[in-house]
């Protein structure tokens, strides 16, 4: 047998060590399926945690007490744990940044995907990226410092009463003072923090991520489809209307929904902007608390462990979590359900 | 001229008036087009228009206060004298222990669901928990950051430390490094790995040799722009307790720190209107460090694609 294979024996320097490989294959599979483990380790850490907590802070506070308290004030002697005046101010802050986010997001990938010439779209992909990644704090500065004086002044000159000629008294919010009739809106005024402008700058924030994911969606319709609704003698907008977003929902929705998610948990600009007054109720003239900005208060404070604060933060997290939670189960289905296949 | 002469002569034809109400009014489907399409156009120059007036913004009252001074000294009462020096370091002290940390492992757990396991329900169950993970909001992250790594392991990673927000960050960018690695990896043709086991490799000798250097650039993008998260992210570290002050340089990973995400939430949130002009300053640092890091993911990806 060796005179057959000659060069096995000594006639080669080259020896496959064949037991070697296999050990190191073998060490790096488990190795890299222990690296996997650990992202099951955070989901399991992550949820552990907040039940420990949650469950510790709910044998100090009555479930009842923490459904149908109508003040947050776990910080203060008389304590309340009224978690709708959080979770009102982070619905509040999240509806008016959907509302921003959702038309500009959405008609811009519209415009990049269909309109748009080829060498424009180049240019505004990427920097939509970009911009998608530009830092919360930063927009918290914007919020706090630049749009809400420019939304005061805004207000104050719509507050201001405009002198009128006498024969227009009949319009409607006329004043007459000494010797003049004056046109005077009731409009109402804007705090230094206040959830319309976090709710604002927040949902500016987000357009980048709904244009970038919704575009997606939409470049990736088949053309076919398209030339099928134009050969029906469609114009172009009936075209998207009718063919092209039904056809991209899927994905649309999914991205919007990760906006809505982002939205709830973002916490610098509600931080800044929004305030540190927990007040149940949806005006946006006032200051608000979102939950995330109660856990930085609490967090910047010296808080001890296994005090009652420290054990509110994880109720207050794992509501947000829950509500997370609800929405990716919700844009999973979605997507699941409504998904259309092309080849 | 001939042709409209012809469809006027025509006679009209009665079935087709008697049966469809169909009316093709083109000018106004067309006038409906138009407005649709400004509106189109409206709405990405509203949203560019506005994020142009943040980076103007931040630009006219930031300028001013930005020198050498800045970028050495430490955070002082007097914002005149108040720089940057220690937030830089911290930043960097962490990125350095991010990268180190979530590298290895992100790029190990990319390989794993994509070229060790096959398509079995553990390889589902974790990819489900990834896509969970990455909605998670970061704030959830510091909690998890705070009782885990300050008070449980707090012995070994000395409380609030450098180390203690770096396995924080880690855990939070880890689903975008797993996925962007994941998404180089199926990038690369099968082919190339057929080749390799042609050669007579293992499942681990052609991904060392072929697969992992195919999808390197991928990789490495997917990295930076990961990094470039972590950045900028500031409630995970408030929420583990990253200080404010720290009118020091971190001695090592077990030190106290700040970052300049929070140092800037520090500053904002005061009253004086010099410190918002210096909190300004900061966000250009800020701004220049991440566009920097993008840029280099760009540069990367386009010179490894034109070397393909």
């Amino acid at each position: 047998m060796t005179s057959e294979t000659p060069s096995r024996e000594g006639h080669s320097l080259w020896q496959a060590n064949y037991q070697s490989t296999k050990t190191i294959e073998t060490i790096v599979r488990i190795l890299c399926g222990f690296f996997a483990v650990i992202s099951i380790a955070t989901t399991a850490g992550i949820i552990g945690t907040l039940i420990f907590e949650t469950i510790e802070f709910f044998n100090e506070v009555p479930f009842w007490r923490f459904l149908t308290d109508t003040r947050w004030t776990p910080l203060f002697a008389s304590k309340q744990f009224g978690i709708f005046v959080l979770m009102s101010a982070t619905l509040l802050t999240s509806t008016i940044a959907i509302l921003v986010a959702l038309p500009l997001g959405l008609f811009s990938a519209i415009y990049l995907s269909e309109y748009a010439s080829p060498s424009v779209r180049k240019i505004f992909k990427p920097l939509l990226e970009v911009l998608a990644g530009i830092p919360s704090v930063v927009f918290g500065y914007f919020a706090l410092l630049t749009v809400t004086p420019f939304l005061q002044g805004v207000f104050d000159f719509i507050r201001t009463p405009v002198e009128i000629p006498a024969w227009l008294n009949f319009l409607p919010f006329t004043n007459y003072y000494e010797p003049d009739y004056f046109l005077e809106i009731p409009f109402p005024y804007l705090e230094g923090f206040n959830a319309l402008s976090a709710g604002l700058v927040l949902g500016i924030s987000i357009t980048p991520l709904v244009a970038s994911l919704s575009e997606d969606a939409i470049y990736s319709v088949p053309q076919g489809l398209r030339d099928g609704a134009y050969a029906l003698g469609a114009t172009k907008r009936e075209t998207i209307m009718a063919v092209v977003i039904p056809a991209a929902l899927s994905g649309i929705v999914a991205s919007i929904i990760l906006a809505i998610s982002r939205a709830v948990g973002e916490t610098m600009i509600v931080t800044l902007a929004a305030g540190q007054n927990p007040n149940l109720g949806f005006n946006p003239f006032v200051p608000v608390m979102t939950m995330t900005a109660y856990i930085v208060q609490v967090s910047l404070g010296d808080t001890a462990v296994g005090t009652l604060p420290y054990k509110t933060i994880f109720a207050v997290g794992m509501t947000l979590f829950l509500m997370t939670l609800i929405l990716n189960i919700f844009s999973f289905w979605f997507v699941r359900r409504f998904r259309e296949r092309y080849e | 001229m001939t042709s409209k002469g012809i469809t006027e002569t025509q006679p009209p034809n009665p079935i087709l008036r008697a049966e469809t109400k169909f009316q093709p009014n083109l000018s106004k489907r067309y006038r409906i087009d138009g407005i649709f399409q400004t509106a189109t156009i409206a709405a990405l120059s509203i949203a560019m228009a506005v994020l142009a007036w943040l980076i103007l913004d931040v630009l006219i009252s930031g300028v001013g206060a930005l020198d050498w001074q800045f970028l050495t000294s430490f955070p002082s009462r007097r914002p005149e004298d108040a720089g940057i020096l220690a937030a830089l370091a911290g930043t960097g002290w962490v990125m350095l222990l991010v990268a180190i940390f979530s590298f290895p492992i992100g790029v190990g757990s990319g390989l794993y669901l994509e070229e060790f396991s096959g398509d079995n329900w553990f390889s589902r169950f974790i990819e489900i928990n990834i896509s969970n993970l990455a909605g998670v909001p970061s704030i959830i992250y510091g909690l998890l950051g705070l009782t885990a790594f300050v008070f449980i392991l707090g012995d070994l990673t000395g409380g609030r430390s450098i180390l203690t927000g770096a396995l924080t960050l880690t855990l939070l960018i880890l689903p975008i490094i797993i996925v962007a690695t994941r998404e180089a990896l199926r990038a690369v043709p099968d082919s190339i790995r057929q080749a390799g086991y042609a050669l007579g490799g293992n499942t681990w000798q052609v991904i060392w040799s072929h697969t992992l250097p195919a999808a390197f650039p991928g990789i490495l993008t997917g990295m930076i722009l990961a990094l470039s998260r972590a950045i900028g992210e500031t409630a995970p570290l408030i929420t583990i307790g990253a200080l404010t002050f720290i009118p020091f340089l971190p001695e090592g990973p077990l030190s106290p720190f700040t970052v300049l995400p929070i140092q800037i939430y520090n500053w904002i949130s005061r009253p004086q209107k010099d410190f918002h002009d210096i909190a300004a300053s900061g966000i250009i640092v800020l701004l220049v460090v991440l566009l920097l890091m993008n840029s280099l993911a760009v540069f990367l990806r386009n010179r490894f694609q034109r070397v393909r």
